[in-house]
Parts: C-alpha cells; structure tokens; sequence
C-alpha cells in the first residue's frame, strides 16, 4: 500500500516536474523540428509562390504549368505505372554505372597511391584522358554502341571514375606515415596494414569523391538518356517535349532535384557509419 | 666486448629478467654526408633502464629507430643478445599514433602477437588497460581521450606483447609537467614489475635521473659520459644526490 502510495507520488512529481519544466521541453523539441525542416522552408515558399502566381495567371501554363498541375500529371504518370518504370531504369542505370566506373576508380586509386611504379606508368595517360570531356565522346559512344544499355553505362562509368580515382589516390597517398610505420614496427601484414592502417586513412577523402561521383552520375546519365535512349526518365522527359507536355518535362525535372537530394541522403548515412570514429561526426559531448 | 656483462651492482642480483641485451659495435648512421652517430661502442645488459640524452639533433632518436629496426646502420653492427622474434622489441613514440578509427581497446590489440586469437585477445589487451588504469575506457574513440591518456593507451600497446626491449622515444615530450610525473611513475612501476631492457631517449636530465640505472650523453654523434645512478627507487625529487648528478651532466653538455 505504501507502495503504492510512494508510486503515486513519484508520479505526482515526475507531472508536476514536467508541467514546470513544459515550455524548456517545448521549445526544445520545436528547436529539434526546426533543424529538421529548416531546409525545406525555402523550397516550399517557392512552390508556393509559383502557384499563386500561376493561379492569377501571372505565368502561362504552356511556359511553366503550376504545381499542382504537375503534381496531377505526376499521379497520372505513377498511376499508369510509365513514371515508375522510367524511375526504376534510371536508377538502374546510374547505380550499374556508378558501380563500374567507382570498383575501377578505387582499384586505380588504391594502386597507384601504393605503388610508384604503377603510378609511374598510369597517371598521366589517366591524367590526360580526364581532361577530355566525357559527354564529348557521346557521337563516338553511339556509334559504338547505338542506344542499347552499354552506352549509357559507359559513360556514366567513365564520369565517375576519375573523382573516385583522383581522391582515392590523394586520400591513400596522405594517410598518417607515422601510422604506417607504427604498423609496420607492430608487425602487421602488408594486407592488414592496408586494412587496418591504409584504407580506413583514405575513406574520408573517399567519400569526398564519392559525393562528386554522384553529382557526375545523375549529370551523365540525364544528358546521355536525352540524346540517345529508349526508356528513362531523360527519354520521358524528351518524348514529352514532342507532345508540348510541359507538365511531365517539368516534373521530370523535379524528379532529378529529388534523386539527386535522395542520393546525397545516402552517401551522409553511409558517412556516418563508416566514419564514427572522426571527430567530425562525432556528437558533442553533453 | 662481452655481452652477457654482470648486472650492475645496483640492480639487485636476485631481480629475474627476461629482458633482452644489446651491444653496439662502432656503430655508425650517416645521412648524405652528415654522420649523426659515429663509431658508438655501448653494452647495454640486460633488464637495465638505461636513459640517453643529448641536445636535439645529436643523433639519440636515430640511435633508437636503429634498435628498433626502423633505420640500418651505415658502419658497424647491432648485437642482440640472444635469437629474439618480433615482438621481443616494441617503441613507443614521441606520439602516441593510435588508430583513430578503432576503439581504444583494439588499439592495445594491434600490440598483440597475431597467434593469440578471439576472447584470450581481448582478455590481455583488457589487462593491460586495467595496468595503465584505463580500464574504464576500453570502448572509446580515440579522438575524447586527453593527451596523457593516449599515451598511456600507446603504453599498453607496446607492452601487450611482454617485450623483452622496450625502446621510449621522448614519449613523454609533449605532456604537461604534472601529467608527465605520474606516467614517470607508471612507467617505473611497470618496469620494475617487468623488468624488460628499457632504452629511454629524452632530453629532459631531471626525467633520465629519475628513471635509469645509468644516463648516456651523447653529443654530436659520439658517447660523451656514460654515467650510472646508483639510488635507490623510487627516488626522491630534488634530492640533493640528484641534484649533484643533474649539475654534472649539465655541465658536460654545455661547459664543454
């Protein structure tokens, strides 16, 4: 009973405290959403402003329908199934791309941070390959590989090989040399100096290619999808400006803001987790 | 040059050692045409805690990375006493060079000799937290702990695997003045409970004093005073003996 009654009362004070305590919490917790939103503010004034002045007829329809003529034509379009299918050999593609063109910029990278002698004999033809524009070689790419899956994975390939090359070596070549003799006097293998000293050393400079790779994929992959492709949401996006669909080619448009945000999202979880130990992204100590 | 010398008289003879000696014959490490260490003769015996000081420059760090295996000699040679592996030598660095990305834990692991596996791993490397009393830390990054804690950290790394020579490189050197006493203390401690070969290279006299059997001086490339300590431990600082000794060596560093 009294128990019971000592319960009570904690209960009572654990209210009362929070009854006291409410406008701290509040305005915490408000503090907490705001961060979570705040960068969104700016986008949706815009799509709100872009509405009012679409609805009072400020800007025609046929330039720039409004949102939620595009959002209509956006359900329409997820209805019928096309938008996802578009969305889903997009992303198939940029990811086959990025998967290539990244395994062999990290290979390269990872060699030629390790070896002189391979570094020696590849960095400058690499060097010199970078600084050909890679959408140059589209007309070249069709010719090779018309407008099948190969053309496009090339080139996406291509684009994102070199900033994960290039940063790869940078990071594998300016990790801590006194690390790398710590493990070499402790006795590690010369794999698990790599694996323990070396490639966790690189992957902040990594992850910096990383970030640019994904900005060259979507970039690659709109570009080579306008010119030359039969599916994808470049292709829809072109086949609707035949048909003087505004709507669709703007909603094509707002599709690669949104991916391009979805994949920047996802390069920050995988930072977070592969990168707990830096102090960067470390939580500050209460 | 006899290498199984007689400890000196003031390592107590009954003190069991597994230590590890080791002699330098004319030994001689010459970068282009500097020679920073030159025609060195030294019997360093086992289980003594020798310290080697000088100005900064003279050759004392080379001198370790070349018992470490770090560096090769340009004339002469190094005799270990005896078939030694390569855990029976480990350094500890001016820096404590921890790996930032595994947990302090791990980090005393990397000391461990590869055979010894899965929980007997973690159990030594544990022990050897609770000997430099971090114990509680075991979990952490790197990156929260203070200076003096990362080099207490890079302590039980190099002793994880019981070396029989430990070679200190200023390990000390860049701590604050109160933090560096009580890793002096801990080092001793841990060193009169081990009782391995330990070559410690410093430039602060009042450290060397404190801690060695006996203080080497080296000065441009050459030995300059070997000079043992034959207090009792643990010393008393500022005592007048120690003060004598100070005065001594100091006077041969720059009264020439």
């Amino acid at each position: 009973m009294s128990l019971v009654e000592r319960g009570a009362k904690i209960s009572a004070a654990i209210v009362g405290a929070d009854t006291s305590d409410g406008a701290p919490v509040r305005r915490a917790r408000l503090a907490a959403l705001e961060g979570r939103i705040a960068g969104w503010i700016l986008p949706a004034l815009l799509v709100a402003l872009w509405e009012f002045l679409s609805r009072i007829g400020f800007i025609a329809p046929n330039v720039l329908p409004a949102p939620s003529a595009i959002a209509s034509a956006g359900w329409q379009a997820l209805k019928s199934g096309d938008l996802v299918h578009h969305m889903a050999v997009s992303t198939l593609r940029a990811l086959s791309g990025l998967v290539v063109g990244g395994i062999v910029g990290l290979v390269f990278g990872i060699a030629n941070g390790l070896s002189d002698l391979s570094r020696r004999y590849t960095d400058t033809t690499l060097q010199m390959v970078r600084n050909v524009p890679h959408l140059a070689l589209i007309p070249l790419v069709i010719l090779w590989f018309g407008i099948e899956e190969e053309a496009k994975l090339f080139l996406v390939a291509l684009g994102v090989f070199f900033p994960i090359y290039i940063n790869t070596l940078h990071g594998v070549r300016t990790v801590d040399p006194q690390l790398i003799e710590m493990g070499r006097v402790y006795g590690m293998s010369p794999f698990t100096l790599f694996r323990r000293v070396i490639l966790p050393g690189a992957l902040p400079s990594i992850f910096v290619g990383l970030r640019f790779a994904l900005g060259i994929m979507w970039l690659t992959l709109i570009v080579a999808e306008t010119i030359a492709a039969s599916s994808g949401l470049g292709y829809m996006a072109m086949q609707a400006r035949e048909f003087l669909l505004v709507d669709i080619v703007v909603l094509a448009i707002l599709i690669y803001a949104l991916l391009g945000k979805l994949a920047d999202v996802l390069t920050g979880v995988l930072e977070h987790l592969c990168l707990k130990w830096h102090p960067a992204f470390q939580k500050p100590r209460s | 040059m006899t290498l199984a010398a007689a400890p000196s008289s003031f390592v107590p003879a009954s003190a069991a050692t597994h230590g590890l000696g080791v002699a330098f014959e004319r030994l001689g490490r010459q970068f282009g045409d500097k020679r920073v260490l030159e025609r060195v003769d030294l019997a360093i015996p086992a289980g003594q805690f020798v310290a080697v000081i000088g100005k900064s420059g003279c050759g004392k760090s080379t001198l370790l990375r070349l018992i470490a295996g770090l560096d090769r000699p340009t004339a002469g040679r190094i005799l270990f006493e005896g078939p030694h592996d390569g855990e029976a030598i480990r350094i500890m660095f001016q820096e404590p060079r921890l790996l930032p990305w595994e947990r302090v834990l791990a980090n005393v692991e990397v000391g461990l000799p590869a055979l010894v596996t899965g929980e007997a791993r973690h159990q030594r490397a544990r022990a050897m937290l609770a000997e430099v009393g971090l114990a509680d830390r075991a979990g952490e990054w790197p990156a929260v702990l203070s200076g003096g804690q990362k080099q207490r950290v890079a302590l039980a790394r190099a002793l994880a695997s019981g070396p029989r020579l430990l070679a200190l490189d200023e390990p000390l050197g860049a701590l604050d003045a109160l933090t560096r006493i009580e890793m002096q203390g801990l080092v001793e401690r841990i060193w009169l409970d081990q009782r391995f070969t330990a070559i410690l290279v410093t430039h602060d006299v009042s450290e060397a004093l404190a801690l060695a059997d006996r203080v080497i001086l080296i000065d441009e490339g050459h030995v300059a005073l070997d000079l043992d300590v034959p207090l009792p431990r643990p010393r008393r600082r500022g005592s007048a003996e120690l003060a004598e000794l100070e005065g001594r060596i100091l006077a041969r560093l720059f009264g020439g």
